[in-house]
């Protein structure tokens, strides 16, 4: 797995509310190595500020040569505010892809499931079970804090959309999980990233109805390629590589098996 | 563009190093991880990440959090122990023309007598001791906060080692000189410096801690200057060879720890924000020597006094 360093040209940015942007960059070697359930490094360009912050791969092109980035902006004076500034023919430093990605498990019926800022890396993994020509049936839930859904629309493109909403201001009032009770949704494998209780709540549901349940999790990393264990998460069994029970977010994951980690 | 002859190797120890560029332990593996990234045969030496008798779980996380031009960390020197060590990671350094020093930890004078013990018959080329581990048998404080078990743990794993060893001192003393000479007087080859200073950041919207252990090591640019004052200090107290870390992050950072009495230079956290770093200091101290015409990097160790 190749690791890219890329001055990434900011094609277009724009807001989508709620403090969260939409940032899509012209970097074509990553986007032609990159896989869905991957992340870049993005370095800031004030060297006060020092840690590359990791943002998921909402979405990439492999033929135009780009990556599109979905994140929030984490405060005033952040790195992500930074970005958030950033404007049409600007330059910016990335390390990628980084990260395992997710595995299609092909042909089972699969629920695609978002939760807040976890919501953008689903997209491209939506469309890359529709692009597989692998006939997987597949159903999508979404859950936002508010009336933003933010993404939807391109979601609603790729499949049935079921969604819940922490103020009951759009959909099922509650959580994803509520949704899913709500629908009547089944599947054969979950495919989530958000909130680690939005995690922990799926990895139940899926242990009480035989679903295979893959997470995508985040934590404070630094390095981002697997040499300072800043961002390990806690595994159920000792870990081939650490010889502990850890396992590395940003080298072994982002995307692990819920049943392989401690929630 | 200039022909003079540069010469950029350093004798540490009585190991020949291409040059004197080396990483902090623990910000670069051992060096697998980057080996896309950097070619590890550029660097003088490769420093692992800190390794003890049996895998250390570390600390709960968050384990980093970013501060002004700097970080703190508090890994817990998380390792997978010396045997996995031994079989993968130095297995993975035999095939590169670079040296091997290897960081060793332990929480009693056992511990660290086992992994240099079970180093004698490796292909590491130095060993470097983080007495900055709490000595658990003496109430956890640190072997490098008082001199005189620096002294005794220096001189018995001088005792035992096969490779010259390295004393790596902590900032958090009120004289570092006074560990380095301890350091000396235990019959150590060589001292580096700086490890970390402890720091704390508090969490404002969520009131509490930034990181799980409520305490970090501060690391990055911001402590540069201080770790440039410590070189000096320490290069003033005391005979044995030098190597300068802390904030190092540039050329000129390099530059200013060797002129201040190091032989070696650690490149640490800059790796975090500029993988391919380290081999940018190498040419950029190249450029310098030629640039200023010298023809020996000894000629700059120490050079501002």
């Amino acid at each position: 797995m190749a690791k890219i360093e890329e001055f990434a040209q900011v094609i277009s940015q724009k807001s989508l509310g709620s403090n969260i942007f939409d940032l899509t960059l012209k970097a074509p070697q990553i986007a032609a190595a990159a896989k869905a359930g991957q992340f870049v490094s993005v370095y800031t360009n004030n060297a006060a500020k020092l840690l590359p912050r990791p943002i998921s791969l909402c979405g990439f092109d492999s033929k135009e040569g780009t990556l599109r980035l979905v994140y929030r902006v984490t405060g005033e004076h952040t790195g992500t505010e930074e970005f958030s500034r950033l404007k049409e023919g600007d330059t910016i430093r990335l390390l990628g892809p980084l990260g395992n990605g997710f595995v299609i498990e092909e042909g089972k019926k699969a629920l695609v499931i978002g939760g807040g800022i976890g919501v953008p890396p689903m997209l491209q993994l939506a469309k890359a079970i529709n692009d597989c020509n692998c006939r997987t049936p597949m159903e999508i839930v979404m859950g936002y804090r508010d009336d933003n859904t933010f993404l939807l629309d391109e979601f609603q493109e790729q499949g049935a959309c079921f969604i819940s909403s922490d103020n009951g201001a759009v959909g099922t009032k509650g959580t994803v999980v509520d949704a899913i009770r709500e629908n009547g949704l089944t599947a054969d494998v979950i495919y989530a990233c958000g909130p680690k209780p939005m995690l922990r709540a799926l990895r139940d549901y899926a242990n009480e109805n035989g679903i295979t349940c893959y997470v995508s999790m985040e934590e404070r990393m630094a390095c981002g390629i697997g040499a300072c264990l800043a961002c390990v998460c806690n595994s159920t069994d000792t870990d081939d590589h650490s010889k502990v029970k850890n396992k590395r977010v940003c080298a072994d994951g982002p995307v692990f098996l819920a049943n392989e980690i401690e929630l | 563009m200039s022909d003079v002859k540069i010469n950029t190797a350093v004798d540490f120890c009585g190991i020949q190093m291409k040059n004197p560029i080396t990483v902090a332990s623990g910000t670069f593996g051992s060096g697998m991880e980057f080996d896309e990234l950097v070619d590890l045969n550029k660097l003088g030496a490769v420093t692992t990440k800190g390794v003890a008798n049996q895998p250390w779980a570390g600390n709960p996380t968050p384990r980093v959090a970013e501060t002004s031009a700097g970080m703190l960390n508090a890994i817990g020197l998380q390792n997978p122990g010396i045997d996995t060590f031994i079989q993968r990671d130095l297995a993975f350094l035999e095939k590169y023309d670079t040296k091997i020093i290897v960081n060793v930890c332990g929480h009693s004078e056992e511990e660290y007598v086992d992994v240099v013990e079970r180093l004698r018959d490796t292909n590491a080329d130095l060993l470097e001791i983080n007495i900055s581990c709490p000595n658990v048998k003496e109430g956890g404080i640190a072997f490098g906060q008082d001199p005189k078990q620096a002294e005794h743990i220096t001189r018995l794993l001088k005792d035992r080692a096969k490779q010259p060893i390295i004393m790596k001192l902590s900032p958090n003393v009120t004289d570092i000189a006074e560990m380095a000479r301890a350091c000396e007087a235990g019959g150590a080859d060589a001292v580096s410096l700086i490890n970390t200073l402890t720091g704390m950041k508090i969490d404002v919207h969520r009131r509490t801690f930034a990181l799980a252990n409520k305490t970090g090591g501060m690391s990055g640019p911001a402590v540069h200057p201080i770790a440039v004052r410590m070189v000096y200090q320490v290069a003033s107290a005391i005979k044995l060879p030098i190597i300068g870390m802390g904030g190092v992050a540039s050329t000129e950072d390099a530059l200013e720890m060797i002129l201040a009495g190091a032989t070696m230079v650690s490149v640490g956290t800059a790796n975090f924000f500029d993988p391919k770093i380290t081999e940018k200091i190498v040419a950029g101290i190249e450029d310098y020597m030629r640039t200023y015409h010298i023809s020996d990097i000894k000629d700059l160790i120490g050079a501002v006094r």
